[in-house]
């Protein structure tokens, strides 16, 4: 018997939903067979780090607190992604755009007034898309690659704001602790929802992946981006310009990681410190992949990797096991989702005898 | 049937019900066929017919579904190019695969078996070349080279093999009718040695002048074997397309107008060190006119294309005029705005986006001529879906566009209903000015005389028509004007009436009009 891969002539539009569910199963399988090998029950292994999250409010609000990051950048790389520019530094664009909103809350901390918030937010979405647009001038007008110097900028934001929060914005008071000064109450995002913690966050994250989806759906500018994603010389036949493409793209997930960076610091932390990010930017990866690079798909895909954070420290409570799980399980995913997509443009096929196959062998 | 029998007079090669499925559509389905020691054996067909997979299964790229392959009495299992050349099967590809950057010599060398010096390859293939008049400097660059030089290391490459038989695909699509002569020479040469040759072809009138027996090809099977000598072209078209083709009717009276189209002095660098630079190339088209640039593939067509449809802008305005308006600098979208529709060479991802619908493909090429139409909601740009495809259901309509379901993915169609689709798609327009690169390039002839006929008709109606091809039927069949471009630089126009093959042969060559070797002679 021997496993044959036949190409559909159609892409499969019933396999496309389903990869990612069949993904998430298998996800499931592997990891019970892991908690089986490392001596846990599986069944409450798995219910306790994939069901007990959900089942208290304060922790949906942990959730979403989570899950806003990821589909903020995770719906800015999509745009990206279906353009073909291969931005991988959403990390760096997001601690870009925590630095430049905190200006206000650190540098002018006595500026008191309700526009100190939105300004931030704007400074926010400046500042990612100032650092998004490094890359996007050298790939326009060098023709570097995009994903090397994006990734690259990771490690210069990185190092950059560990070396701000232990110098010049190091809190006066703070006991010489290597964090900012605690944001004034008019420069924290407020709530929500009455019942917790999910903060204005969240509801960016919802109004863009909505915003964005209805531009690749009915626009000419989503219309644009499908079709230099696909050829760049069809799209030059249509009159689109690809290097405007690299800006536009570029800015736009830039924007929405820097947004995603104030509005965590802003809601969530209220002040910067060395690290402010588990690798949301690079998570957000997956999310888009996950979601099918469609905004609405990412929504989902958001809220279920950020179960995969929660699910990691419920675990480590509970089961003692080490909160590298999250990262397990975050693998996993990855693989199975992308290995699923095989079935959208291929029938698994198994041949049992060799009847139809003689006059093929000899080119194996 | 005994092995190693009487290979002289029993057949050299013999297909059996040979069958190859993609997925569940039979590009071969039970092809029979014989090739005789000593003849050259004709395989007729349109594109998609099937031609292209057979002899791939012959030469070991492809592997068979099923059926047999019989050489010299044997039943075989070519596994690999490699395979098929120790068996005596050589085979020179339509496209050829030769480093550019390389010289002859190194690119023969590449092929052989490795440890033989790249001395005793250039003295063997020069030798050879010399004596099927081939004429080959084994130290000159590919990249010097003409195509029909090209052609001739893979025929030399092939036949260091010392073959018995030698698959050609295509051969003669690249080729000037001289360059054609020549080739024709080598095959008689071959074949009074008793190797056979299995010739590919749509063009019958070479099918009819070399060939000695012909199988014919049509949606994967075989739908005649016969003398090729002995029949009609209309006979032979009749099997290769299944229904009589119609013919193109210039008649009826166009009357010239004003100039819609018009190239000043265009010159332009090349873009890729392999692409071609425009050298001072004039024409004008009249409304009502065709003007057909003939020219072997490679000479400068995709670039003059370009530059006129503005995908790549001219440096200065006045060098492209449309209406009489200077748009040189401009981009295709202004020149269509100013009435100009233009279709590329290239179907799948240049014309059209294969993973798109067909409305979605209509949109490409016309978001901003059609802006009120198609879009709404201001600046946010909507596409109205409904206009679109109401407007794709028409062209559809218009040009006879076969598809399954109501607006399939523009890849699921064939080379020739996606063509008439893409050509439907400006004519919708009604364009004053429409710029087309090899309409027919890949097209079956039944798609192929529709395009052709609506491109007349379209100058007819007064617009100006320019149709770049290298298809000489093709050009005389629409063309009121012919004009040859060769290494970049465009001869003078002529009427169509004026000029025969034997003259475009020498233009394509390099033989330019008077006035233009007088301009450019400093150059040589």
């Amino acid at each position: 018997m021997r496993i044959e891969l036949e190409r559909r002539p159609e892409v499969s539009r019933l396999f496309s939903l389903l990869s990612p569910v069949i993904a998430l199963a298998l996800m499931m399988i592997f990891g019970g067979i892991m908690f089986l090998l490392l001596g846990k029950n599986p069944i409450t292994a798995l219910y306790s780090f994939f069901i007990e999250p959900l089942m208290e409010v304060w922790s949906l609000h942990e959730l979403a607190i989570k899950a806003a990051p990821l589909i903020l950048i995770g719906v800015g790389l999509s745009v990206c992604y279906r353009s073909n520019n291969w931005n991988i530094g959403a990390e760096g664009q997001f601690i870009a755009g925590a630095i430049a909103g905190s200006i206000l809350p650190v540098v002018f901390h006595e500026w008191h007034s309700p526009l100190v918030l939105p300004l931030m937010l704007l400074l926010g979405m400046l500042g990612g898309a100032l650092f998004a647009g490094i890359p996007a001038f050298l790939k326009a007008h060098l023709n570097t690659n995009e994903i090397l110097t994006s990734l690259m900028l990771v490690y210069v934001a990185q190092l950059f704001l560990d070396w701000l929060v232990r110098g010049y914005w190091r809190n006066p008071g703070g006991l010489n602790f290597p964090e900012t000064r605690t944001f004034d109450p008019v420069a924290v995002l407020p709530e929500m929802i009455a019942s917790g913690r999910t903060h204005w966050g969240f509801g960016f994250a919802i109004l863009a992946a909505v915003a964005i989806w209805f531009m690749m759906r009915y626009t000419l500018k989503g219309f644009e981006i499908t079709v230099l994603g696909q050829s760049e010389r069809a799209g030059r036949f249509a009159g689109f310009s690809t290097r405007k493409m690299i800006w536009f793209s570029m800015l736009l997930s830039g924007a929405l990681a820097g947004l995603a960076g104030i509005a965590e610091v802003s809601g969530a932390i209220q002040q910067l410190r060395p690290v402010i990010s588990p690798g949301y930017g690079f998570t957000a990866i997956i999310v888009a992949f996950l979601g099918r690079l469609n905004p609405l798909g990412i929504i989902v895909a958001g809220l279920v990797l950020a179960l995969t954070y929660l699910g990691g420290e419920a675990a480590q409570l509970s089961l003692g096991v080490s909160d590298k799980v999250t990262r397990v399980f975050q693998g996993l995913l990855l693989f199975f989702v992308l290995s699923c997509d095989t079935l959208i443009r291929y029938k698994i096929k198994l041949v049992w005898s060799n009847l139809t196959g003689t006059a093929t062998e000899g080119a194996h | 049937m005994s092995a190693e029998g009487q290979p002289a007079t029993g057949p050299l090669l013999t297909v059996g019900q040979l069958t190859k499925l993609f997925g569940t559509f039979a590009a071969c389905n039970g092809i029979d066929l014989e090739i005789r020691p000593g003849e050259i054996h004709a395989l007729l067909g349109e594109n998609g017919a099937g031609k292209s997979t057979l002899v791939k299964m012959l030469f070991g790229v492809l592997a068979p579904t099923s059926g047999d392959i019989v050489w010299q009495g044997q039943t075989v299992r070519i596994a690999s190019p490699s395979a098929a050349r120790k068996l005596g099967i050589g085979m020179v590809f339509q496209h050829f695969s030769l480093f550019e950057a390389l010289t002859v010599a190194e690119n023969i060398a590449l092929s052989m078996a490795p440890g033989i010096s790249l001395n005793r390859i250039a003295e063997e293939a020069s030798a050879l070349s010399r004596s099927y008049g081939l004429p080959l400097d084994p130290k000159a660059h590919v990249a010097d080279l003409s195509v029909g030089e090209r052609q001739r290391i893979e025929i030399v490459r092939a036949l260091l093999q010392n073959p018995k038989l030698i698959i050609l695909d295509e051969p003669t699509s690249v080729l000037t009718p001289q360059e054609a002569d020549r080739l024709f020479e080598t095959l008689n040469k071959l074949k009074a040695e008793g190797r056979s040759v299995l010739y590919i072809s749509h063009r019958l009138e070479e099918v009819q002048r070399i060939c000695d027996r012909a199988t014919v090809l049509r949606h994967g099977k075989v739908t005649g074997a016969c003398d090729p000598r002995r029949e009609t072209p209309s006979s032979l078209a009749r099997m290769m397309v299944g229904s009589d083709v119609a013919h193109v009717s210039a008649e009826g009276t166009s009357t010239r107008g004003a100039v819609k189209l018009e190239a000043r002095h265009l010159s332009a660098p090349a873009r890729t060190p392999f692409a071609v630079a425009l050298k001072n190339i004039c024409l004008k088209v009249h409304a009502g006119e065709v003007l057909a640039i003939a020219g072997v593939a490679g000479n400068g067509q995709g670039e003059l294309f370009d530059a006129l449809s503005g995908e790549y802008p001219a440096a200065i305005d006045d060098v492209v005029r449309i209406a009489d308006k200077p748009v040189g600098t401009r981009g295709i979208n202004a020149r269509r705005l100013m009435g100009a529709g233009f279709v590329p060479e290239e179907r799948h991802g240049h014309a059209a986006v294969s993973a798109l619908s067909l409305s979605d493909n209509l949109i490409l090429a016309r978001s901003q001529s059609d802006r009120r139409a198609f879009l709404g909601g201001g600046v946010l740009g909507l596409i109205r879906q409904d206009a679109v495809k109401s407007a794709t259901r028409r062209i559809a309509q218009a040009m006879d566009v076969r598809k399954s379901g109501d607006n399939p993915p523009a890849g699921s169609l064939s080379g020739g209903n996606l063509q008439k689709f893409i050509v439907g798609r400006e004519l919708d327009r009604q364009p004053t000015v429409l710029v087309v690169n090899q309409p027919t390039w890949g097209v079956d002839a039944g798609a192929a005389s529709r395009i052709r006929q609506a491109l007349v008709d379209l100058a007819k109606s007064g617009s100006a028509v320019l149709v770049i091809s290298q298809d000489l039927d093709e050009i005389f069949e629409v063309a009121t004007e012919i004009a040859v471009i060769s290494e970049g630089r465009l001869s003078d126009i002529y009427p169509a009436a004026e000029l025969s093959r034997e003259k475009i042969g020498l233009l394509m060559g390099g033989m330019h009009g008077k006035t233009e070797t007088a301009e450019t002679a400093h150059a040589h």
